[in-house]
């Protein structure tokens, strides 16, 4: 890997964004909600994407999928740029990418039975048969470990949090997609919910061959699915390399102050006495240069005049910093 | 009630009728804590830990059935009478909740709010209030304090309302904080600094702390000792260093090894705890963790362990089958 190439680069990238930039207006002032990012996704691979409220992780996602649309940069699916295209033809790709987001109950209509809802991404895609259609969502319920029988004549209210993540799921897994999106997908649920739900998105991955985005805000949660991580910070990337090795020797400033907060389950670990960072500034008015610059301890003057780009430190591993720690 | 102890739950019973029959939130529950002591109470949602705390608030809703005893600085919260407890509510024993914008008033400034709290309680004139509260504010580490007081919740971020909230609680120097998953709403930075600044002011005032939590991590470094509760019951508790050295009931065990962590390699497979909590209103025979338990033999179903039952007093686990015993699960 050279220190021209670009970060995260992959032979066989199922999606590959480049320079991506998403913006909205609030007012008469424009948020800056992702300003420039750049990623890759090999098939088959699982990309974390990490970082606090606010700093653009759930506007890539849904950019990524067109939700929201970008002001500008590209965002190659499989070889076909999703920016361009429109109507009918991006319709038919969205077969091929899904979304899970992070509220399992708000995102299930409260009034469909649940046979109805996970069909129903059928029936917009042209499944006419109706035999087949149930077949499919038997096994999409199947899968995710919930007895249709019993499931489908059912509505949302009369299933829990955790069971209500694995009917979205279903949802998501119906049209046999290639991509997905999970967007916080366990931080509503109790700790030992959470691990079913990890554990069910991983077994689905590699019975389906799927390649994942996953977005969360808790560390140890991205770690535990993904083969890659990517910390974003203000609507840019920080760093991005191999879970393993990010966590183990982080080159950002930023990723070594997020694993320092992570409250241990150990009482022989004191908590380090936190250094007063403060808090982020306003995606509305970003800093100049580096935009952690203003709760780094290693800032300085060429971090408020010049944006660090990402660059290679080791390898696989990329950090946008003008002093990083390795 | 032993020397020293600041506060003691004795028997606790909260009841709440549903159109579904009574839902038992809290179980029997008994807990100490003493003095410039910290106790975390932990456990997953709907385990009754923040009906605890608002049964030892006398905070429940208006429909809940509460029994027991509730004994603080020696007086019986259960008997007092609601104009004695609000001057205790504030003064001597205070909360801190999850959600900093609902526990704060959107349309009063920051200052109205603490000098409030300040006037009533300690009976300050309103220059001495405004003095005490911009001190206050400082100590919490809010910048420019000043310009704060005329500021509204809504502009201030996550972090500073929850600071906010901490300075009101602290106005009065209570004995007794109850921060009821304080950090819960905030980021992981945010999470950390606010911890700290609990268990910085906590030393500088002697003051005793409840720190309610469903995150196992939160409670490991931070507390004197811990209280784990499943379905409206105490299921285990110890001294913290005691507890994570060797977990007893398997419920706590199990709820540790369901964590991700950060250490460990990715695509390890967590082991989960299978099913859920059982239905609150359809409270079961035996052990309430029994049907998702993987040592669980037959009394287990039939049978309510009783926490006080277990012989060592300083480590207690309503469990028949505790991990690590010789006729238990672990040998």
């Amino acid at each position: 890997m050279t220190q021209q190439a670009s970060p995260a680069v992959s032979n066989d990238p199922l999606l590959d964004v480049d320079n991506l930039v998403v913006e909205y207006p609030v007012g008469n002032k424009i948020v800056h909600a992702v300003s420039g990012v750049s990623l890759q996704i090999a098939r088959g691979e699982t990309l974390g994407l990490v970082g606090e409220s606010g700093c653009g992780k759930s506007t890539l996602g849904r950019a990524v999928l067109q939700l929201r649309r970008p002001v500008s940069g590209r965002v190659l699916f499989d070889g076909q740029d999703l920016t361009a295209m429109h109507g009918d033809t991006l319709r038919l790709m969205r077969r091929r990418v899904q979304l899970i987001f992070q509220d399992p109950i708000a995102s299930l209509n409260p009034r469909r039975r649940i046979g109805d809802i996970i069909a129903e991404p059928l029936i917009i895609s042209g499944v006419k048969d109706s035999a087949k259609r149930q077949k499919l969502v038997d096994e999409a319920l199947s899968a995710v470990g919930l007895d249709p029988a019993l499931v489908v004549g059912r509505l949302p209210h009369e299933f829990s949090g955790g069971q209500c993540q694995r009917i979205c799921i279903a949802r998501a897994l119906v049209l046999n997609p290639e991509f997905i999106v999970c967007d916080e997908p366990v931080s509503a649920l109790d700790v030992s919910i959470r691990a079913q739900i990890l554990n069910l998105l991983e077994e689905m991955k590699s019975r389906y061959g799927l390649t994942l985005l996953f977005i969360a805000h808790d560390l140890a949660v991205v770690k535990a699915v993904s083969d890659r991580v990517a910390v974003m910070y203000l609507g840019r990337l920080c760093e991005v390399g191999p879970s393993e090795q990010l966590f183990a020797r982080p080159a950002h400033p930023y990723t070594a102050l997020l694993i320092e907060a992570i409250p241990m389950p150990d009482p022989d670990v004191r908590p380090a006495e936190t250094v007063p960072v403060g808090e982020p500034p306003s995606p509305i008015s970003p800093p100049s240069g580096c935009r952690f610059r203003t709760r780094c301890p290693r800032a300085d003057q060429r971090c408020s005049d010049e944006m660090p780009e990402l660059r290679a430190v080791a390898s696989g591993q990329f950090v946008a910093c003008h002093h990083p720690l390795i | 009630m032993t020397e020293g102890t600041l506060l003691s739950v004795e028997d606790v019973i909260v009841d709440l009728p549903t159109p579904r029959g009574n839902l038992r939130a809290v179980d029997r529950v008994d807990l100490t804590i003493g003095a410039g002591r910290t106790l975390g109470v932990v456990g997953e949602s709907g385990c009754g830990k923040t009906m605890l705390s608002r049964a030892i608030l006398q905070l429940l809703p208006k429909r809940a059935k509460l029994s027991g005893r509730v004994m603080f600085d020696g007086q019986d919260l259960l008997q007092l009478s609601p104009e004695k407890l609000r001057k205790l509510r504030g003064r001597s024993l205070a909360v801190v909740f999850q959600d900093p914008m609902t526990s704060l008033n959107p349309v009063l400034t920051i200052g109205t709010q603490l000098i409030e709290t300040l006037q009533e309680h300690l009976e300050l004139d309103m220059a001495a209030a405004t003095r005490r509260s911009v001190e206050l504010l400082a100590a919490v580490g809010i910048p420019a304090p000043e310009q704060r007081l005329m500021q509204y919740p809504h502009q201030l971020s996550g972090g500073m309302r929850q600071r906010v909230a901490i300075a009101i609680a602290l106005s009065c120097e209570p004995k007794l904080l109850i921060a009821d998953e304080p950090t819960t709403a905030l980021d992981v930075t945010i999470q950390a600094q606010i911890l700290d600044l609990l268990a910085r002011e906590q030393r500088r005032r002697h003051m005793a702390m409840i720190l309610i939590t469903h995150d196992l991590g939160v409670v490991a470094g931070r507390t004197d000792e811990v209280a784990v509760m499943y379905a409206g019951r105490v299921v285990e508790r110890a001294p913290t260093p005691a507890l994570f050295k060797k977990m007893r009931m398997p419920y706590t065990e199990a709820l540790l090894a369901a964590l991700p962590k950060i250490d460990a390699a990715p695509h390890t497979p967590l082991p989960a705890i299978s099913g859920r909590p059982p239905d609150p209103t359809r409270p079961l025979k035996g052990c309430s963790f029994s049907p998702r338990c993987r040592y669980a033999w037959a009394q287990c179903h039939v049978e309510k362990p009783r926490l006080e039952e277990s012989n060592s007093p300083a480590h207690q686990f309503a469990c028949f089958r505790p991990i690590g015993t010789g006729a238990g699960a672990g040998a």
